[in-house]
């Protein structure tokens, strides 16, 4: 492992010259599995095949038949997140420890700018943060903490210069993140032309505002306030929002922390009506349940307290499990947000003072093992999509991460399903005092884990270096994404009907704000081309209005002797008469 | 409650050759419309003196219901044995009429019986009854004999940029009659900064003055502020309004933010009054807006354009998430698609107390219209949430309707002529919204749904008249032919076609958005307060501000019996446990970025209650021992037993 002394060294391609073979795997992409031998040298996968011709002395890894998997990328974490001048307790050398301790070999974290500050100063921060610390390859998501030109300015750059391809959004928190429902529309525009991924956090930040006041007024002042103020209707009802938005601006959506069933559903809906969204539930959805809010233990209920609030329900995991391996719900975070309990303690006479976030980044690929695929729910294929690919897809790094071929990412995983460990604090990476999967047996299990061509797992030995972790870029426009938006923007195209200025008298009206002063002329509108509308109707009225009864006093104006039909350049029109 | 109707209805006696004869120069609605529009001051002065005496005694009756038994007149006229049935009431007595041979459907059962009406009011039901000789008897041959319809939204009064839709309530109601539908309740329209009582007692005033059915009235809230609630609880408990519409919809003047909603839910939910909800997204349909008008899109199909269905769906999925947080029943005008619809459905399916009221047209035509080449064709259906585009839609709605996923059918009568409509000729945001309906409304749920076999008549008479006198508290009054209902009865013929046009409505519009349809069904005969007002044939004859104020009680059992039992079972309970005594990250409240100090200071420990065991707590037991069980917070650890009873602190029990 001499490369390990590399360290310290970033974002230079060629970091070490580690050549490693790994014999006798399966290798099992999203679309395929087959048995092969990979070659990798200088972090990028060579060969693949059988019998492969390679360097003498290299160090091989025997699979022994196992699987060999993409390592996984868990695409929502916060590490070293400043909360109210303390930060989480996993920094990114803690964090990323536990995710390749894990399986997962690179991770994406979320930059979230106090609202006010610059984006930009702020994902130079956590660029700084996570260059100096991660022990994996790493991307960022930069959170819209407030919405203004110069903040749309600062997307532009980002997303053109910076590498940043995706940017969350908040429907909750009210008047601290939370966007209103024009600024959403302006933001989705945005980005949807300049080919970014919106994500959003789905939760009505009002209601749930006048819930906590609600709750608060009652008593309740422990964690289980916070599921009861934040119902998982409440969630629901965002999400559709967020949908109904994205589909009138044709941009794509990514929800982040599905928590519950019903916010799950009206994803899958949403996706069978054909709206371009993403679903991402979380390792503590996916794998608990709120039932533990009212636990009588304060800091172990206050350790679940996370938002969306994980859902009382204990259904729930095996839900989300099922619709994740129908590919109604796309990819999986951890969410990874770690306090310590001291933290969470601020909010012990206020449960909306908990610092929010679960653990998980470690658990995660285990997780999903353990529940959907042991189970029968979910094949191998699919678990390296939820895990892996899909994630890679939309980061638009596909296919340099997020599988297992010749010229990608030598960020591998030999995956051991027949391992069975327990989780518990006392053994897991994390610096939490509390682990919200604490006692739960887990089939499935990383043997050994290649990142950037190196060993950093093998015979349970974690060899993670801070610092080796390079930032990788996502690039715009997605295809996994934006194909489908692309081609839907040209179609999308509305066009006025042509039709004569309507010329008849017109009623006086005092304006209120609206606009100025109407004047009744009979203009003539400059009229466009003549097209075909389709969705003009061949029903006509039957019978001349003008016609009935005798004229009186009134009708006089109305039709006949006032109207002057105007045929404007582009074609004749009829205007109010009647054909 | 009954008693009070008979004073009023009896007390209503004109002489009918008279009235008749002074409407005689004014016999075409369209006209005598514009007598209305040319002369607002003097315009609504009753032609001949006795029904001027008429209406100022009904106006002062009205203005307080709870007087009216007290001004009873006691005239008891005996009709002369064997009178002919045609003249009516020649003597300006309520009639007593006995409807001979008629199958009576209410919304449960269907049988064949005649029915005794006196005094307005419905005396007897059933076979061989003992009536007395000098009945008017009404022979209809095995046609149906129904309720009459409740119009559950129209709009004859709401004002758009000064304008007053052309049909008021004399039009409108007359319109009403003519369908078969013999009581409306019209929308309160205030605009932002008036006063709701002010807005009520207008309308009142008016309809007492024009209505020719019985009316009630939902009150708009067009803003929301603590002043508001006084004049609501006014309005509820005073005034017998039990249903307030609020809108999601027309951003910087109506709109309420989601906070708002919550509010005006919690407080009416508080007076047991209906929440109405104008469901469309006003923050995206003004972005919309501005998107279609910058492509140059200003006719009027740019009104569906910039209000795509979604947003109607998204607002109803709002309103009713709100809904459930307050529970409170919820109520969604105006039901223009099947998106919004499907979501109503799905909701009841998770047990909300929801209503869906799709209208007339909504029921009967779509948005296609919107891109006729004639504007003011394209225009005149202009209404919001807009017609959708979807030709199947009307299908679907009634589908839902004879399921009963949807309850009641409104029309959403507001009726502006098109040159009112022309004040948007340049820019469609300014279209005066509104459709007719209010005359059409009957016979398209009957054309569209029964004869089609979707529905059968039991549920018309539901859809259409008992669950509106449910749902807003008039039934069995109103909505059933029972004894001791009040006399709105249709006689209805399944086998009659009509064909809908411009030329033959009562309305005032010019262009009517049905024009041309055939629609089976329709009315015969239109009883209403005990009096024959419409015959096939012979048209109406229908009295200037005869129609009552009917007031409404709050809490209607259809609505809040679920919500009441509810409130009861679904208290929250907080988790009793012991304070948390472990370290305590040092925070200051609001600056963000402050140096911490994480202290170990030992929280004051409260009362506690004795543990009571929380239905909600969970079984699951962690199998492990936690991280923290060994030490490093046991040391600070202080564990008190607090008088109320022992609790447990940090660690698991």
């Amino acid at each position: 492992m001499s490369g390990h002394s590399y360290q310290g060294k970033k974002n230079i391609p060629k970091i070490t010259s580690d050549r490693l073979l790994v014999k006798g795997g399966r290798i099992v992409n999203d679309d395929q599995s087959f048995y092969a031998d990979i070659y990798m040298e200088d972090g990028v996968i060579k060969q693949i095949g059988d019998n492969l011709i390679v360097p003498g002395g290299i160090k091989t890894v025997e699979a022994n038949g196992k699987m060999v998997i993409p390592g996984g990328i868990d695409i929502h974490t916060h590490f070293q997140m400043p909360y109210r001048g303390t930060t989480t307790v996993d920094d990114f050398s803690q964090g990323s420890k536990a995710a390749l301790a894990g399986g997962t070999t690179m991770i994406v974290d979320h930059v979230i700018p106090e609202p006010g500050n610059s984006l930009i100063e702020a994902f130079e921060q956590w660029r700084s943060w996570a260059d100096e610390k991660t022990c994996c390859d790493y991307s960022l998501h930069v959170d819209i903490t407030h919405w203004n030109d110069s903040v749309k300015q600062e997307v532009d750059t980002l997303l053109k210069e910076k590498g940043v391809n995706s940017f969350q959004v908040y429907m909750a928190y009210k008047d601290f993140y939370q966007m209103s429902n024009s600024e959403l529309y302006e933001i989705f525009t945005f980005l949807g032309e300049m080919g970014g991924i919106v994500q959003v956090h789905a939760e009505n930040g009002e209601i749930i505002a006048e819930e906590q006041a609600r709750m608060l007024e009652m008593g309740i002042t422990g964690p289980e306030g916070h599921v009861l103020s934040r119902p998982e209707e409440l969630e629901a009802e965002a999400v559709f929002r967020a949908i109904t938005i994205a589909s009138q601006t044709n941009c794509p959506l990514y929800v982040t922390r599905v928590m519950s069933k019903s916010a799950a559903d009206i994803i899958s809906q949403a996706r069978k009506k054909g709206n371009v969204v993403f679903g991402e539930p979380i390792t503590a959805s996916l794998g608990t349940d709120g039932t533990h809010y009212w636990s009588k233990n304060w800091a172990k209920a206050a350790s679940f307290v996370t938002s969306p609030p994980l859902s009382p329900d204990p259904t729930t995991p095996d839900y989300l499990n099922t619709l994740l391996a129908s590919g109604d719900l796309n990819v999986t975070g951890s969410a990874h947000c770690t306090f310590s309990v001291a933290q969470k303690a601020i909010g012990k006479d206020d449960f909306t003072q908990i610092p929010e976030g679960v653990n998980g980044v470690e658990e995660r690929m285990s997780l999903i093992w353990d529940k959907a695929v042991t189970t029968g729910k979910m094949d191998e294929n699919m678990f390296v999509a939820v895990t892996s690919t899909n994630a890679a897809k939309i980061l638009n790094l596909y296919p340099r991460k997020g599988r297992v071929s010749v010229g990608s990412d030598a960020d591998l995983v030999i995956w051991d399903s027949d391992a069975v460990r327990t989780i518990t604090a006392k053994t897991h990476n994390s610096a939490a005092e509390f682990n919200v999967f604490e006692g739960m047996e887990l089939r499935g299990a990383p043997s050994v884990v290649i990142c950037q061509g190196k060993l950093v797992l093998e015979d349970g030995n974690l060899h993670a270096i801070p610092g080796v972790g390079r930032f990788i870029p996502c690039t715009p426009f997605p295809d996994f994404a934006y194909k489908r938006i692309k081609a839907r923007k040209q179609l999308a195209v509305l066009r006025a009907v042509p039709r004569g200025m309507y010329d008849g008298p017109v009623s006086d009206f005092s304006p209120m704000s609206r606009g100025g002063t109407p004047s009744a002329s009979a203009r003539t509108s400059p009229t466009k081309q003549p097209v075909r509308n389709l969705h003009h109707s061949a029903f006509s009225l039957a019978g001349n209005p003008a016609q009935r009864g005798p004229p009186t006093t009134e009708d006089l104006p109305i039709r006949p002797a006032g109207r002057r039909i105007v045929v404007p350049p582009g074609g004749r029109s009829n205007i109010t008469s009647l054909s | 409650m009954f008693s009070s109707v008979d004073g009023a209805c009896d007390s209503k006696t004109v002489d009918c050759d008279n009235f008749s004869a002074g409407r005689r120069g004014t016999r075409t609605p369209r006209s005598d419309s514009r007598d209305r529009l040319l002369d607002h001051t003097d315009g609504d002065v009753p032609e001949t003196a006795s029904e001027a005496s008429e209406v100022r005694a009904v106006g002062s009756q009205v203005s307080s219901p709870g007087e009216r038994e007290d001004v009873r007149p006691g005239v008891e006229i005996e009709y002369p044995a064997g009178r002919q049935c045609h003249s009516g009431q020649k003597n300006g007595k309520s009639e007593r009429l006995l409807i001979k041979g008629g199958r009576v459907v209410n919304d449960d059962l269907s049988q064949y019986a005649d029915v005794y009406v006196e005094d307005g009011l419905i005396k007897q039901v059933g076979d061989n009854l003992e009536v007395p000789d000098d009945v008017r008897v009404l022979e209809v041959n095995g046609c149906l004999v129904i309720p009459g319809g409740i119009d559950v939204n129209t709009c004859l009064m709401k004002p758009h940029l000064g304008c007053s839709p052309v049909d008021d309530f004399y039009l409108g109601s007359r319109a009403a009659l003519a369908g078969g539908t013999t009581m409306i309740i019209d929308h309160v329209t205030p605009q932002p900064g008036d006063s709701l009582l002010e807005a009520f007692e207008l309308w009142q005033e008016s309809a007492d003055r024009k209505c020719c059915c019985d009316y009630s009235l939902h009150v708009d809230l067009p803003h929301w502020h603590p002043g508001v609630k006084d004049e609501l609880e006014v309005l509820v408990q005073e005034k017998g309004i039990n249903s307030f519409q609020v809108y999601m919809s027309y951003k910087d003047s109506f709109q309420m933010t989601d906070s708002q909603l919550y509010e005006v839910f919690s407080f009416l939910k508080e007076l047991g009054a209906v929440v109405m909800l104008h469901a469309e997204n006003g923050d995206l349909i003004a972005q919309e807006q501005r998107k279609v008008l910058s492509l140059g899109i200003t006719g009027p199909e740019g009104h569906p354009l910039s209000h795509p269905e979604e947003l109607e769906a998204e607002a109803v999925f709002r309103a009713i998430t709100i809904g459930n947080r307050v529970n409170c029943p919820v109520y969604i005008t105006k039901v223009m698609s099947k998106t919004a619809a499907d979501t109503i459905t799905q909701a009841r399916r998770r047990g909300s107390v929801v209503f869906g009221e799709p209208i007339t047209a909504s029921l009967a035509t779509d948005g296609s219209h919107y891109w006729s080449k004639n504007w003011a064709k394209a225009a005149a259906y202009v209404t919001s949430p807009p017609l959708s585009p979807d030709p199947t839609t009307p299908e679907h709605l009634h589908d839902l309707l004879a399921c009963g996923d949807l309850q009641v059918v409104g029309s959403a009568h507001c009726a502006y002529s098109t040159s009112q409509k022309a004040i948007g000729k340049d820019d469609f945001t300014l279209i005066p919204e509104g459709t007719n309906g209010i005359e059409e409304r009957m016979g398209f749920v009957w054309d569209k749904a029964v004869a089609t076999g979707k529905m059968d008549a039991n549920q018309f008479v539901a859809v259409t008249s008992t669950n509106t006198a449910k749902i807003f508290n008039l039934y069995p009054r109103k909505g059933r032919i029972a004894v001791g209902s009040d006399a709105d009865i249709v006689i209805w013929d399944p086998d009659r076609t009509k064909t809908i046009t411009s030329k033959l409505q009562q309305s005032a519009l010019e262009y009517n958005i049905f024009e041309g349809m055939v629609c089976r069904g329709g009315p015969v005969v239109v009883v209403t307060q005990g009096r024959v007002v419409y015959e096939e044939g012979e048209g109406l004859r229908v009295q200037q501000g005869s129609g009552r104020f009917i007031p409404r009680q709050a809490f209607p059992d259809y609505a809040y019996q679920r919500i009441t039992t509810r409130s009861k079972v679904k208290g929250k309970q907080g988790v009793s446990r012991g304070m948390y005594d472990g370290p305590v990250y040092d925070v200051l409240a609001t600056p963000k970025y402050i140096t911490p100090s994480p202290s170990a200071k030992t929280s004051p420990t409260s009362q506690q209650p004795p543990p009571i065991r929380n239905l909600h707590q969970s079984n699951f037991s962690l199998s492990g021992a936690q991280f923290d069980d060994n030490i490093p917070r046991r040391s600070g650890q202080r564990i008190v037993a607090p008088p109320g009873g022992r609790s447990n602190i940090t660690n698991l029990g």
